[in-house]
């Protein structure tokens, strides 16, 4: 047998070993995260861990009912912020391509996407923080949403930029005007890979804890107003960890337990509208 | 016969008009009157500008990037690219249709005849039933879509899509249709629907068909020119340019020597 048709089988061979090692290598990790979660965690889990505050320190039982219902608060309002600005910024970029507004735009959105999350942080402590003198759930809503815009900014634009060019003309040609075009032809046609957009950065910041540490600051009561500290999973899980009591750990885990468990939902759901998108084209 | 339409009469014409892409001439000086109420097919081979002629008349040239266009077009003897004019009340006057049948894909096949009407602000839901009835009925759909108007337009089969694509444009009441080689992408029955369509739309509207297909401009059309790179060659009654061509390169052209 020829000897170079050897070699090319046994590179051949040796490459796809070599490809499903690296795959074991990226997924071990998260089956041992996920192993090591439901197993600690799962034993910490009970309803009272949904419904009641947390206890007073080094006491056994309590809940981070606040902390779940926080995150949840948090992640809201960095939605009410960061998805409009995101949505409407990525409709102009898509749309004008070559504005030079467009172009500093882009480069901002990507700068702010490598920005590591705890500056979002600083900003939201500088802006809100310190002129209100106290931390805020506003504060952490902030800090969170700046960091969504961009997220959302770029999925839009690269959805919107999708959507078949005839669409737009089979409105303009109607005399329907830019701007009604974009909001309905355009829009609806994009809308569930946005929605999938925003999905996957909910899901990225709902995880995120260092922009919170000083601008929702943490709480171990319910608080409903938005100018008070508020308690958030990741900060309360923080705490935990760091705290000597072994109940606490247990909860810790359990909170993480919690949190992976919101953040594999969301992302759930984006991939059902990531599908939805795909039909319609 | 369609049920009435409004009676429009306006003609459109095309005095010295040039058109651009950045810096590629695509039509030099094209001199056309397409006449009111009359079928009006623009025929020669691809690249001739025959597509972006039809663009210049309801300013959607000008939505390409780096276009650029000179010269008059006049609907109902006023000119659409004077200063004043804004572009969206034109297209309003001027329909299209287009190469590919494009429904809006999110919306019913209602939704899609009256997007036009909606999105200029009509809410009265009676005159919108009725619009919708009288375009699906001019279009000659109505008996195939009246029991799923709430199906969703892409649905429909691409012959059907196309007709769809006709009622919307025909909702606005424009004076004139475009249409851009409509049947190019539809099989042999579904093409002849849309050119009996066209000849009967004709009886109340000015029809502008862009074509490559001869056979389809001599059985729609009253008029015919022939473009050649971005000029044209022969302009006149349909059965006069396919039976005694004036000019060499015409009678080349639709005897099939080149093109």
């Amino acid at each position: 047998m020829d000897l170079s048709y050897v070699r090319r089988r046994w590179t051949n061979r040796a490459m796809a070993v070599l490809t499903f090692l690296c795959t074991v290598v990226v997924l071990a990790p998260l089956f041992f995260i996920l192993f090591f979660l439901a197993r600690t965690g799962l034993s910490a889990l009970n309803l009272d861990f949904f419904t009641h505050l947390p206890g007073p320190a080094g006491e056994p039982g309590g809940g981070m009912a606040n902390a779940i219902v926080g995150t949840l608060v948090l992640v809201g309002l960095a939605a009410l912020l960061g998805v409009p600005v995101g949505v409407l910024g990525g409709m102009f970029l898509a749309e004008f391509p070559g504005s030079r507004l467009g172009h500093a735009v882009r480069l901002f959105a990507d700068v702010m996407n490598g920005m590591p999350s705890i500056v979002m942080g600083l900003f939201a402590y500088t802006l809100l923080v310190l002129p209100l003198r106290h931390f805020s759930a506003l504060a952490g809503g902030v800090a969170l949403g700046v960091m969504l815009i961009p997220t959302v900014m770029r999925t839009t634009e690269e959805i919107v930029r999708l959507v078949p060019q005839s669409l737009r003309e089979a409105s303009l040609a109607l005399g329907i005007p830019q701007w009604k075009t974009l909001l309905w032809i355009v829009l609806p046609a994009a809308a569930a890979g946005i929605v999938t957009g925003v999905m996957v950065g909910l899901a990225r910041i709902a995880g995120e804890t260092a922009p919170l540490l000083f601008t929702a600051f943490g709480n171990r009561f319910w608080n409903w107003d938005l100018l008070q500290p508020i308690a958030a999973l990741p900060l309360q899980i923080f705490a935990y960890a760091i705290s000597p009591f072994d109940d606490w750990h247990r909860q810790a885990w359990a909170g993480a337990l919690v949190l992976v468990a919101i953040v594999l939902a969301i992302n759930v759901a984006a991939r059902y509208f990531a599908g939805r998108q795909a039909r319609l084209r | 016969m369609p049920a009435a339409l409004i009676d429009h009469a306006a003609g459109i014409e095309t005095q010295d008009l040039h058109a651009w892409f950045d810096r590629l001439h695509v039509l030099r000086g094209i001199t056309l009157r397409a006449a009111p109420r009359r079928v009006t097919a623009i025929i020669g081979p691809s690249g001739c500008g025959k597509s972006t002629f039809l663009r210049c008349l309801n300013r959607m040239h000008e939505l390409v990037l780096g276009s650029r266009s000179s010269g008059r077009v006049l609907l109902d003897s006023q000119d659409i690219y004077a200063p004043a004019v804004d572009p969206v009340l034109i297209r309003r006057r001027v329909g299209m249709v287009f190469q590919k049948p494009n429904p809006f894909p999110t919306m019913s096949i209602y939704d899609n005849v009256a997007a036009g009407l909606r999105l200029a602000g009509e809410r009265d839901r009676r005159r919108l039933d009725e619009t919708v009835e009288r375009s699906l009925r001019a279009a000659a759909l109505w008996d195939e879509v009246k029991d799923r108007l709430a199906k969703s337009g892409t649905s429909l089969s691409g012959g059907q899509q196309q007709r769809l694509c006709i009622a919307r444009a025909l909702a606005v009441s424009p004076e004139v249709l475009l249409m851009d080689e409509p049947a190019s992408a539809l099989d042999p029955s579904a093409t002849l629907k849309i050119e009996e369509l066209a000849r009967e739309l004709a009886a109340q509207i000015t029809i502008v068909i862009v074509t490559h297909n001869m056979q389809e401009a001599a059985r729609v059309s009253d008029f015919t020119g022939f473009f050649l790179s971005g000029e044209m060659v022969e302009y006149g009654a349909t059965d006069q340019i396919f039976t005694r061509p004036r000019d060499r390169r015409t009678e080349d052209y639709i005897t099939g020597r080149f093109g």
